[in-house]
């Protein structure tokens, strides 16, 4: 699924808002990235979802343990 | 790690030593490689093998007296690789010729006096180590001896044309000179170093000290005659059998003396594996089946193609990895220890910010040892591992990915949900002190109750109880400051309890305790068991077979391993062994936490297992034993379920996979019972979000779990969306989905409900942390 699509789907709760791919930035074993996400603007929150979070993102912790 | 410690332990692996042939080969032919490629049917592949080490291959091949087969390990199974027709077969049929590296010239010159096979061979080396070289032969030809061999075994013009590479190199070839006293005085004192062939030039003709058979007398090391700068070798017909090999080794010894005659080095350090050697190689020839050497069917001609190829593939390589065979983690990694000392230590050494890459392999050792018990000389891989962890959390370079979840379980262990050390109920006094694990605790929670009750029953003197971790966890790890930390505290307890003997029911708590609490006397539980007969109600079923699995921790406790098994037989059962038990028993991926490190190796592992002996119905004596071939899918029950069934007529072989909450649940469970016969109460614990109740299918849950994600988090993650509104809505399912981050690793939760009964559809984690939305 795209990143827009998956926006499209979702709604902030707090705020009712929309979400809107934005630039969110993580940090992990003094690495520091930025990746094009779906989250609320006016409220901070982000959507990372599970195939992210188990996929790419997992293995990007990993390599980074490794070094 | 310093680098003495990594020679230490690479020495200590023998997988690089040569094999047999190669260290029995006075010149050390790589005769294991040059059988793997005429076994590809490569002949021009292992010409070039030979050709790295022989002198003139084309000549020495047809000849060579191979001692090499004498030694070959295939010989103690049936008959010895014909390596010397494959080399014949392999020379006949090549261009046999090989381009020789050249190290730059050198401006020494270096006589050679006589051109038998050893004056040959050290002209050649001293030609190739770059020295200006001229060889004297008294005869009007080169060859020496090897011309009178019949021609069916050497024909001339193979001696011709083999040694027309010493003319093309400029080797200074002088025939027909006469030697004397006076002629060998000149030469010593127009070259730099002297080397005489003992097969054509004898004692009597030079004025070098002679031996009781006429021969120059020399150093046997070295080749060294009575003058300085003048070596000598060769002529062993007078000896003993003519060895070409054995002239050769003579020629080589001759020119690497002279080598370091003209540096200046010291002649006889480090030369103990000149010429033949006993080698420390291993090579386990179980299993391997018989297969006679392969006649060729022209005798005459030698073998034909396929022939040759046939025989060298009878060739079994020699090599050790007797713990690679064994350990999956060993194979993973592709490689040996000697490799992975190599490895851990540049992993260490490694300047700050570069690559370590090997962080997660350190990490990945369960630290069973099965590997020293199958090593034949002991390696403990383990060991290795151990110190690097020690090593990595010093350095504050060991990633909390590792360990985290384990370290946290250790910590809930230790905590106040389960910690406890009391008397007896009713007495105030100790003899014995019950430490039941606090993984038994987890998963057997009913049992653990009972089998104290059993010990009050049994024992006298008062039978105390202590409920905890023993710092398994953090040893692993590397945590040594958290793991003296639990040790000293159980040491306390004990201490204050009259330092009774222990009862462990898991035999990682006594290895720690036997190891690290000086004075505790430790006794298994299935020990008292075996002395105090088996309850009068048990669970076993007569007539039943089962497979015990040996836990790793028990390869050194023979006494706990004899009483589970007799404890197994009283109950009417039959005992089906497995490979691996006893002193050899495998980890179950717990060990070492190479579950939390690497949780699909983990799998693996139990996966690997339960294939080789699918059939079986097993039966565990270690908590995590059962519950990883539980989870692997296994009928595997504890035997602590067979002699304390907390349920009547049950099936624990079928109880199958347990979650970590439930885990700690039942930690707690243990905890409340034993209050509840003290007659105190239990201090209520309870968390803000602990009244939160999840409800979720077993799929999920199963899911979930192996994400090692707790309903402890889950309930963190709701109670947090639900106290601030921060979620976001599905607008297809209606599901909310929320998150929260700890300090390192962030949970999502996919949920509906309210209040404080919420449905769970899914969860996941990262660790990578959330640092700002733009």
């Amino acid at each position: 699924m795209s990143v827009t699509n998956e926006a499209s789907g979702w709604r902030c709760a707090a705020c009712g808002g929309k979400l809107e791919i934005t630039k969110v930035g993580f940090t992990y074993m003094k690495g520091n990235f930025e990746v094009d996400l779906p989250a609320c603007r006016s409220c901070g929150q982000a959507l990372v979802s599970e195939e992210l979070a188990t996929g790419k993102m997992a293995d990007a912790e990993r390599i980074l343990e490794d070094k | 790690m310093e680098q003495d410690t990594l020679r230490e332990w690479e020495y200590k692996c023998i997988q690089e030593e040569p094999p047999e042939c190669t260290a029995t080969c006075p010149i050390h032919v790589d005769a294991r490689m040059f059988v793997k490629e005429m076994a590809r049917g490569d002949r021009e592949a292992a010409f070039r093998v030979l050709a790295k080490t022989m002198p003139f291959p084309g000549i020495l091949a047809r000849i060579c007296d191979h001692p090499c087969e004498q030694k070959c390990k295939r010989g103690e199974v049936d008959e010895p690789i014909a390596i010397s027709y494959l080399e014949r077969s392999c020379v006949e049929q090549t261009t046999g010729r090989v381009r020789v590296p050249l190290l730059p010239r050198r401006e020494q010159k270096i006589a050679v006096l006589g051109s038998g096979l050893a004056g040959l061979t050290a002209t050649w080396d001293l030609l190739k180590k770059g020295f200006g070289v001229t060889l004297f032969e008294q005869s009007g030809r080169l060859g020496g001896s090897l011309r009178e061999l019949p021609d069916a075994l050497l024909p001339q013009e193979i001696i011709d044309g083999e040694l027309a590479i010493l003319e093309a190199l400029n080797g200074g070839i002088r025939l027909g000179e006469t030697m004397d006293g006076q002629r060998f005085e000149e030469i010593c004192r127009e070259f730099d170093a002297v080397f005489i062939d003992r097969e054509t030039i004898t004692g009597c003709d030079l004025p070098l000290r002679q031996n009781d058979r006429g021969d120059i007398a020399i150093n046997a090391a070295s080749g060294a005659t009575d003058r300085e700068g003048v070596f000598a070798g060769g002529g062993t017909r007078d000896c003993g059998a003519w060895s070409p090999i054995n002239e050769t080794l003579q020629g080589r010894k001759g020119s690497l003396s002279i080598e370091r005659f003209i540096q200046k080095a010291n002649m006889e350090a480090g030369r103990g594996n000149d010429g033949p050697y006993q080698t420390r190689l291993y090579t386990n020839l179980n299993g391997i089946s018989l297969t006679p050497r392969v006649q060729p069917a022209d005798r005459a001609a030698g073998f034909s193609d396929d022939e040759a190829q046939a025989e060298a593939g009878r060739c079994i390589r020699c090599e050790c990895l007797e713990c690679v065979k064994t350990c999956l983690f060993l194979e993973r990694y592709q490689a040996y220890p000697k490799k992975y000392a190599r490895q851990v230590f540049n992993n260490e050494r490694v300047i700050y910010g570069a690559a370590h890459t090997k962080n997660q392999f350190v990490n990945s050792c369960s630290n069973c040892g099965l590997c020293e018990t199958v090593c034949p000389t002991n390696f403990h891989m383990g060991d290795l591992c151990l110190q690097a962890r020690r090593t990595m959390n010093e350095q504050k370079l060991m990633p909390a990915a590792f360990h985290e979840f384990a370290l946290q379980d250790m910590s809930h262990s230790n905590g106040e949900h389960f910690t406890l050390a009391r008397h007896e109920p009713g007495k105030n006094e100790s003899a014995w002190l019950y430490f039941p694990s606090c993984q038994l605790c987890a998963t057997s929670p009913g049992e653990v109750l009972l089998s104290y009750g059993y010990l009050r029953e049994r024992l006298t003197g008062g039978v105390g109880i202590m409920l905890g971790c023993c710092g398994a966890p953090a040893y692993w790890s590397g945590r040594d400051d958290l793991f003296r930390e639990s040790m000293a505290t159980i040491r306390c307890e004990w201490q204050k309890r009259g330092s009774p003997r222990v009862i462990t029911a898991c035999s990682t708590c006594q290895n720690l305790f036997t190891e690290h609490i000086p004075g505790m006397e430790t006794v298994s539980l299935w020990t008292i068991i075996e002395e105090e007969g088996t309850p009068d109600i048990t669970g076993g079923t007569a007539g039943t077979t089962v497979a015990i699995a040996d836990p790793c921790s028990s390869r050194h406790e023979p006494k706990t391993q004899t009483s589970v098994r007799q404890i197994v037989r009283s109950l009417g059962m039959s005992i089906e062994a497995l490979p691996l038990s006893g002193d050899k028993p495998e980890c179950c991926g717990y060990g070492g936490l190479m579950f939390n490190a690497n949780p699909k190796l983990g799998q693996d592992v139990i996966a690997r297992r339960l294939e080789a002996d699918n059939a079986h119905e097993y039966l565990a004596y270690c908590a995590m034993c059962r519950d990883h071939l539980a989870a692997g899918g296994a009928r595997v029950c504890h035997l602590i379920e067979l002699l304390f069934p907390a349920v009547a007529g049950g099936d624990p072989a079928a109880r199958g996979w347990i979650s970590w909450s439930e885990r700690r649940t039942n930690r707690a469970r243990v905890k409340q019972g034993i209050l509840r016969e003290l007659g105190e109460q239990g201090a209520e614990i309870v968390k803000s979000c602990e009244g939160i109740m999840l409800e979720m299918t077993q799929e999920i849950r199963r899911r979930i779990d192996e994400r090692r994600i707790l309903d402890d988090d889950i309930r963190m993650v709701i109670d947090h969306a639900e106290q601030t509104g921060k979620r976001l809505l599905n607008t297809q399912n209606g599901q909310y989905r929320a998150s929260c981050q700890t300090e390192n690793v962030t949970f999502w939760v996919d949920y509906t409900g309210e209040g404080d009964r919420f449905t769970i559809y899914n969860a996941y984690s990262h660790r990578m942390k959330i640092v700002g939305v733009k």
